[in-house]
């Protein structure tokens, strides 16, 4: 289909008697979480300009950062930033050059249980998320989740924790939060796409850890909003920096983000969880794409460019549609005067 | 080979050895260079294989040594890692699936071999077959959706039955490495059935008539005479499921609770070598942390030589005395 496009894009132009527009091949590759989102945005970005082309390998945030790092693909993508250590060993492989990052869209992680008997929305608060995955906290009724929620009859059962087993940006979300939110977690854990699980069942997938908890009475585990939403389960809330009970929701998540945007850096490498805004949800994230900052073929250059500037625009207007979150305006303010750094 | 030539030119003066181009018009060579070349790009393969899961986990040999193998310890963020809890899961749930899946799968093929009418034995064993190309995660969703409620109403009556043993304690969530080891178990069992079927079909039927002369009955002569006549082709069949049951990825990470840590009980979770390489290997950033899965490949692979030498050791021995 597209060839047959841009087959005929082709022949109109020749016989309009104009030179072929040169064919730009771009590949990328890097997070599953935003694929559905990136194949999307490529595809429209293809039929408007149908002399460029993006190929998109939905192979990892891990692998997003080998291969940018590898110089394999033209463009990685990945769901963490690039740690420090791994800016050094671009820079060592690409004679000083660095790796730009570039906020796409938002998502978020949302806790999602079943206790037999409780239908009501479960509010967990930051020390109680903790607790139950740190195995500190280990029935349904212990008071940390009780004072939580009034009202709700919790029972004495045993809590069963299930996380992703599988390594994925999901877990670096969760698990980024559980650190920023708790001593204990940041020293006895740490952050990362799979992680030493002090307890807990694994479950490959978002649609692993959902089977799960849904097969397992007293069972609670993590997913993304998206895949919660379009599954239409139910799922906690879970309190803010500023007090508040949040409902996760693509308006929360974008709020988040601008709570975080003025303490930015100017890498954007940054981590939006348990950020400020009394509407933010805080267990939110940016999605990347990584981006060289010295790109050689200059068509390669303009036509990454062009697609950074009409991501930031038109692209943004199409992610709520896909129930991603779009970006704030003061995020995409200063990404577009970023593009201007690729050289 | 000059004494042979010489031999056939005393014998037979009238007639050359076959030149090296005859041979190659006759097709001969032809074949010969072929089926030499499949061959040996089994061995390459395999050469090439252990040389670059060695190669390329050499962060990790180094950095851990000997001791990856017997620590239980898997940190991606600290940069600990240990196969042991993996080697465990790998081999227990294996262990299980054989327990469960050789006798069923041998029993079933002496009767479809033996006992049961052409007809049904044919039906059957082509439903058998169907069974063994049946993809594993069809096996892994089975087991998730339809195994593990089915275990977890079984599970009072092990419990009861033997519950006194530390292989039946502590709670249970489903998902465990008695999950895993019955959908295992379920997916060699037409490996077995199917290989030692065939195995049993071709023992000659003098075998039986000779026996049955004596005046042994059918089972008799089934279980004295034909079985230990294809008990290699058997435990052909039984190491064939096994190479399968180690190596298998995804319907065991399903059910098996993708835990890294050692619990005697079949009722807690566990995890096996290929289910945390399939798992962790795409997201893995760093030397270190690539290295120890590439490194608990070669483990695997290790384990496997190890597990089928050792068969085909004991089944020797076992042979020898059989015939002597």
């Amino acid at each position: 289909m597209r060839g047959i496009l841009s087959f005929a894009a082709l022949a109109v132009a020749m016989t309009a008697g104009l030179a072929p527009a040169q064919q730009v091949l771009i590949n990328a590759a890097g997070a599953t979480f935003p694929y559905p989102m990136y194949s999307k945005w490529f595809d429209e970005y293809h039929k408007k300009f149908p002399a460029i082309q993006i190929n998109y390998q939905s192979i990892g945030s891990g692998g997003g950062i080998q291969q940018v790092t590898a110089g394999t693909v033209d463009f990685g993508a990945s769901d963490g930033p690039m740690n420090d250590t791994q800016l050094k060993e671009f820079r060592d492989k690409h004679n000083g050059a660095e790796v730009l990052h570039f906020p796409t869209v938002m998502g978020a992680d949302v806790p999602v249980y079943n206790i037999p008997g409780v239908t009501a929305q479960l509010n967990f608060t930051p020390e109680a998320l903790a607790g139950i995955f740190l195995g500190t906290i280990t029935k349904w009724n212990d008071p940390q989740i009780v004072n939580a929620n009034p009202g709700v009859k919790l029972p004495a059962n045993s809590i069963v924790v299930v996380h992703r087993s599988d390594g994925s940006g999901t877990t670096f979300i969760w698990v980024d939060y559980l650190c920023k939110v708790s001593k204990d977690w940041e020293a006895k854990v740490g952050r990362g796409t799979s992680v030493n699980w002090p307890v807990g069942l694994g479950g490959k997938g978002n649609e692993g850890v959902s089977g799960q908890v849904k097969q397992t009475p007293n069972a609670i585990g993590y997913v993304e909003l998206i895949f919660a939403v379009q599954n239409k389960m139910t799922f906690g809330k879970v309190k803010n920096a500023s007090g508040v009970f949040v409902e996760a929701s693509l308006a929360g998540v974008t709020a988040a983000a601008a709570g975080a945007a003025k303490g930015m850096p100017a890498d954007f490498r940054t981590s939006i969880t348990n950020s400020p805004g009394k509407d933010a949800y805080p267990i939110s994230s940016f999605t990347w794409l990584l981006i060289p900052n010295k790109i050689q073929d200059p068509a390669k250059n303009k036509a990454i460019k062009d697609f950074l500037a009409w991501m930031l625009t038109t692209g943004q207007t199409q992610a709520e549609a896909l129930a991603y979150a779009p970006l704030p305006k003061s995020v995409i303010v200063n990404e577009q005067k970023a593009i201007a750094k690729i050289q | 080979m000059s004494a042979s030539s010489t031999i056939t030119a005393n014998t037979r003066p009238a007639r050359r050895a076959p030149t090296w181009l005859q041979r190659l018009k006759s097709g001969d060579e032809i074949a010969y260079s072929i089926t030499f070349l499949s061959a040996l790009s089994v061995l390459l393969i395999t050469a090439l294989l252990v040389f670059e899961l060695y190669k390329n986990s050499a962060v990790s040999r180094h950095k851990f040594g000997w001791s990856f193998l017997f620590t239980s310890t898997w940190d991606p963020v600290a940069g600990q890692f240990g196969a042991l809890p993996f080697v465990y899961g790998t081999l227990v749930t294996s262990a299980l699936a054989l327990i469960i899946g050789i006798p069923l799968g041998v029993g079933a093929a002496i009767f479809l071999a033996e006992l049961a009418p052409p007809r049904i034995s044919d039906a059957l064993t082509f439903l058998i077959e169907l069974l063994a190309a049946v993809p594993s995660v069809i096996f892994g969703l089975l087991g998730i959706f339809i195994m593990v409620p089915i275990l977890r109403t079984i599970e009072p009556a092990l419990r009861a039955v033997l519950g006194w043993t530390p292989l039946f304690q502590g709670p249970f969530y489903g998902v465990s490495l008695l999950a895993a080891g019955v959908v295992l178990a379920v997916m060699i069992i037409p490996f077995i059935i199917s290989i030692s079927r065939e195995v049993i079909l071709s023992v000659p039927g003098d075998q039986r008539e000779a026996a049955l002369a004596l005046g042994a009955t059918r089972w008799e002569s089934t279980w004295d005479i034909v079985v230990p006549y294809a008990k290699k082709g058997i435990m052909g069949s039984i190491f064939l499921a096994l190479a399968r049951s180690l190596g298998e990825t995804m319907a065991v990470t399903m059910v098996v609770g993708n835990e890294p840590k050692i619990h005697s009980s079949l009722f807690a979770p566990g995890y096996s070598i290929a289910a945390v390489i399939a798992n962790e290997f795409t997201e893995a950033t760093g030397d270190l942390y690539t290295g120890a899965l590439i490194e608990l490949g070669l483990v695997l692979f290790a384990l496997t030589i190890i597990i089928n030498g050792a068969a085909r050791l004991l089944v020797m021995s076992t042979s020898q005395k059989g015939a002597g």
